[in-house]
């Protein structure tokens, strides 16, 4: 006698039987005969007995109280990943099982509410962006980053691509992982120390060191330190100039106020999804940003389009995934990439988030976070040992704060303990800039919890 | 009700459809769907600045912002409508062969919804994470003990990318042991895209490795395409098409001969679970899709999670960072000098390995077991159920088929499209058509183990119906109760339609 399970509805003796006689199979273990012997297990699994879902919850409820999150420990962290409120509507669409426990639209007919909701996140994130194409998700930031530079070697034909110095770690981590079986040769740009800004002097030399072999560009705009760069339209020019793509690594929310990357000359805009309705969830899952300005680059980007038709009969405007010849399913190891499944219920949510914002609120969350960010920037710069900001250049959301006594590490480590996280030590990457950490302010920050932040830090610079 | 047991098929379903504008085509001026908080000292700083600006003007994007304007229930009411034109595994039953569209259940949403796992950021000091580092470094070891791995990187964020990791491995591995020349990487004809897609990505050639007429990888076959330049082979066990391939300890020792390493794409891990382990048939490197056999949802496309497994040789190279402890405290470690490095940005898709460490623990062991044998036991039980005068069981010979079953529609000329399209009308999902390659108009089905037996049955006679239907010609313009008819593809590409204006 099997005891039953509420996932297992053909877990029961007699079901077992008709099925089993139907078959034409003695036992199950008949239907694994021909699994050869030595590669049978023979014993349990050493795995925990299953538990009943009200204690398994007990349980992990247990476990994640250890976590320490907001309100009893503040987060000023950012680099990539944004503390943001998210609309309960998000939440509310996100939760909808018709959404969550579907596939990729490979039926079009009987999926056409997740290939509209794909198309309509395409359509936002084009004109938020400037660009042409969007598709409709990558892994994350950083995969995004690494594909395009992939694909800006493989359509330039050329080995070497730029990247701005100023670019988030795991970005340029992930970036040199993607890169490094094609044997793209990575060629750091210096930063000005003052303005946090791009170096031009060095983006010359490192372009004219290239010899007309530079693929691509990529840098963030705001950067890690948070700085707006000042002068991306001439870094852009120099790499156009110089035959290769300019690829621009965004957070989405900077859009609300800040140019777009069309606007100033990029061909590839790549970035993180996550602060448009995707919470932390300590790395992931999130969403990668990946769209090209140029109709012609679509066709060799990664990761799946959705476009829009109508019905056979002309009767109605539909739906259905388009230009899959790159798609590894086809193309096989001709494929633009071999990107499968994606991240598009992140997709969805994004495009759920800005419409609930909106015109009039998306462009208020942005002046508050530069306000919120600002405020907070000033009354840091007000406690001794600091210096906030680091760096001249105007900056957006984040922004890096010198310590003129102290180790950054050191000062991370006792805000934590204070209940603040905040100050993600920038030196080990960023030598040349001293002892900094990075800070991250926005919407969700009130100006008492601001105070929090400054009243710890005080104690701790 | 009588009781009679198949009379003629359910026909109970009708899509709904709403005529639905885009985003574009509604909204009005002025309306917005969420207030943005604002903290009035903040605001009265801003204003005491008198109007200085935070950012130079030619720095700031000029006009509106993109998007519409929309009140918060015209937006729900917008993507809500959309829900419901949707197909997924809890309307229906969707057995997408090697997709594994099992039951996901709700308890692990709930669990995942803790503010406590939404509001960690990634950064964090791993001193105010402790309970998340604790049940990762936990299902690392579960999912070793499942797989016969030695250590589990939990961090690539689906299948596709597990397997680049997997291949970069043995890539740095055969590098690092003086064999950096060896450029092929095996594959079989039968294999998932991702393979031959990932191994092209890791810098590798493809030689592609012929199944024979009984839909198995022969050790002669395998052995006919070993050089001195072969890196490895991937396989998926059991195949694409349903089948475990008896030669798998043959040909991992002949691969290991040869010089090579052996990759193993755990997509179709569902059949296996508690039977036999990959570790065992001498894989070196596993990856496992938490969202197909750890029941995590597939989100309509995503997100998944790729964990990637090794053995002793080539655990070193595991991507980083790997959760380790050290007395009764977690870290996350980056400092393992040999490893190929970072594939995400940030840890990993955590989320969704909190939902298979639930998943886990809900079953246990024997669940686990259970799970695969009737898994395997529904997807042999829906195939004897067809109607053999109609689909053909085109390769394996009498071999049992293991979670999915692969037929080929008989009569050619598209027989296995009109099919699928036919039976979106009642109200289930298509099996995965026309793949394997291998298989001339097929239809790819795996129920899993969470399908009761009435459903199986009212699928296989569906199916039996639709190709007496087929037979008659009657399969033309399908489908008609979902939501949009059949669909222009074709004009889909012709012109490209990738975004409209706002």
């Amino acid at each position: 006698m099997v005891e039953a399970h509420p996932f297992l509805p053909n877990l029961e003796d007699e079901t077992i039987e008709r099925m089993l006689k139907q078959v034409k199979a003695s036992s199950v273990a008949d239907l694994f005969s021909d699994i050869p012997e030595g590669l049978r297990l023979k014993r349990k699994l050493a795995i925990p007995d299953g538990q009943g879902e009200a204690i398994v919850r007990r349980e992990l409820h247990a476990r994640l109280g250890k976590n320490k999150t907001p309100p009893d420990q503040l987060c000023f962290l950012g680099g990539g990943v944004y503390p943001h409120y998210i609309p309960a509507a998000v939440d509310s669409i996100l939760s909808r099982q018709e959404f969550y426990t579907a596939y990729t639209p490979y039926q079009p007919e009987i999926s056409q509410g997740m290939l509209q909701a794909l198309f309509e996140y395409q359509s936002m994130m084009c004109d938020l962006l400037g660009m042409q194409v969007c598709n409709s998700s990558m892994y994350d930031w950083s995969s995004a980053a690494g594909e395009a530079v992939r694909m800006a070697s493989r359509v330039k034909g050329r080995g070497t691509v730029l990247f701005a110095k100023s670019i988030g770690e795991g970005r340029l981590e992930v970036i040199k992982t993607y890169a490094e079986p094609m044997g793209v040769k990575l060629q750091p740009v210096e930063f000005d120390t003052k303005t946090g800004g791009i170096d031009l002097v060095s983006l010359k030399s490192k372009l004219a060191a290239a010899g007309g072999d530079v693929a691509a560009l990529y840098l963030e705009n705001p950067n890690v330190f948070g700085v707006i760069e000042e002068r991306v339209d001439g870094a852009i020019e120099m790499v156009h100039a110089a035959g290769g793509l300019a690829i621009v690594g965004v957070n989405p929310i900077s859009l609300s106020v800040l140019r777009d990357p069309g606007g100033y000359g990029a061909d590839v805009a790549v970035g993180e999804g996550q602060p448009l309705g995707v919470p932390m969830n300590f790395g992931g899952p999130h969403m990668g940003i990946f769209a090209v300005k140029d109709i012609g680059l679509a066709r060799s980007m990664p990761g799946r389009l959705i476009g829009m038709t109508t019905t056979k009969d002309g009767s109605e405007k539909a739906f259905c995934m388009v230009l899959q010849t790159r798609e590894q399913h086809i193309r096989r190891e001709a494929a633009t990439s071999n990107i499968c499944t994606n991240q598009a219920l992140l997709a969805l949510a994004a495009a759920t988030y800005m419409s609930l914002l909106g015109k009039n609120g998306f462009k208020r969350l942005g002046e508050v976070n530069l306000a919120n960010s600002h405020y907070a920037a000033e009354r840091i710069g007000e406690l001794h040992g600091v210096r906030a900001p680091l760096f001249t250049g105007p900056f957006f959301g984040e922004f890096t704060v010198g310590y003129e006594r102290r180790k950054a590490p050191w000062v991370f480590a006792e805000l934590a303990k204070r209940g603040v996280m905040g100050g993600y030590p920038l030196t080990q990457h960023f030598t040349q800039i001293g002892e900094a950490g990075s800070f991250c302010v926005t919407e969700v920050h009130s100006s008492a919890d601001i105070g929090r932040l400054v009243d710890a830090l005080g104690e701790v610079v | 009700m009588d009781d009679a047991p198949s009379q003629k098929p359910r026909r109970r379903f009708r899509q709904a459809f709403w005529d639905e504008p885009l985003l574009s085509e509604i909204g009005r001026k002025g309306r917005l769907g969420f207030i943005v908080p604002e903290d009035p000292k903040i605001k009265e700083w801003a204003k005491a600045k008198g109007g200085q600006p935070l950012v130079p003007q030619a720095l700031r994007r000029s006009g509106d912002t993109p998007l519409p304007e929309l009140s918060e229930l015209q937006v729900l009411r917008h993507f809500n409508r959309l829900s419901q034109m949707n197909f997924s595994v809890e309307t229906g039953m969707y057995p997408l062969g090697s997709c594994t569209m099992k039951y996901n259940p709700k308890v692990s949403e709930a669990i995942a919804s803790s503010p406590k796992m939404r509001e960690a950021h990634p950064l964090q000091h791993d001193s105010t994470v402790q309970g998340l580092l604790q049940v990762f470094y936990e299902l690392s070891g579960m999912l070793c003990e499942i797989t016969g791995m030695k250590r589990f990187a939990l961090s690539t964020a689906a299948g596709a990318q597990g397997e680049f990791a997997g291949v970069l491995m043995i890539r740095k591995y055969l590098r690092d042991n003086g064999r950096g020349d060896r450029k092929e990487i095996l594959v079989a004809d039968s294999a998932h895209g991702t393979n031959p897609a990932s191994a092209a990505m890791a810098g590798f050639e493809v030689v592609k490795v012929p199944s024979d007429e009984s839909g198995l990888v022969k050790i002669e076959a395998v052995k006919a395409k070993l050089t001195p330049r072969t890196a490895g082979m991937m396989l998926t066990v059991p195949n694409t098409l349903g089948l475990f391939e008896p030669d798998v300890s043959e040909i991992s020792k002949a691969v290991h001969d040869a010089g090579g390493m052996m990759y193993y794409d755990g997509a179709n891990m569902n059949a296996l679970l508690g039977k036999a382990r990959p570790g065992d048939m001498g894989f070196d490197v596993v990856h496992l899709n938490l969202h197909k056999t750890f029941a995590t949802p597939h989100g309509g496309g995503g997100p998944g999670a790729g964990p990637v497994g090794a053995s002793g040789e080539l655990e070193d190279y595991l991507p980083v960072p790997m959760v380790e402890k050290s007395g009764e405290e977690y870290r996350l470690d980056y400092a393992r000098p040999k490893s190929i490095g970072r594939l995400k940005g940030f840890y990993a898709n955590s989320a969704i390995l909190l939902r298979a460490y639930s998943y886990i623990r809900l079953l246990g062991a024997d669940g686990l077991d259970n799970v695969s044998s009737l898994a395997v036991l529904g997807a042999n039980y829906l195939l004897s159920k067809l109607n053999t005068q109609g689909y053909s069981i085109p390769v394996g010979g009498g071999i049992r088929r293991k979670h999915e079953a692969i037929v080929s529609v008989r009569g050619g000329h598209g027989g296995a499209g009109k099919i699928a399209k036919a039976l979106l009308d009642y109200g289930v999902h298509s099996p995965t058509v026309y793949f394997p390659l291998t298989v001339e108009e097929a239809l790819m089905i795996e129920p899993t183990e969470t399908e009761t037996i009435e459903s199986l049955d009212d699928y296989a006679e569906v199916l039996n119906s639709l190709f007496e239907k087929l037979k008659a010609g009657e399969l033309e313009d399908e489908p008609k109760n979902t939501s949009v008819g059949r669909i222009d593809e074709v004009k889909a590409s012709h012109p490209l339609t990738l975004k409209v204006k706002w």
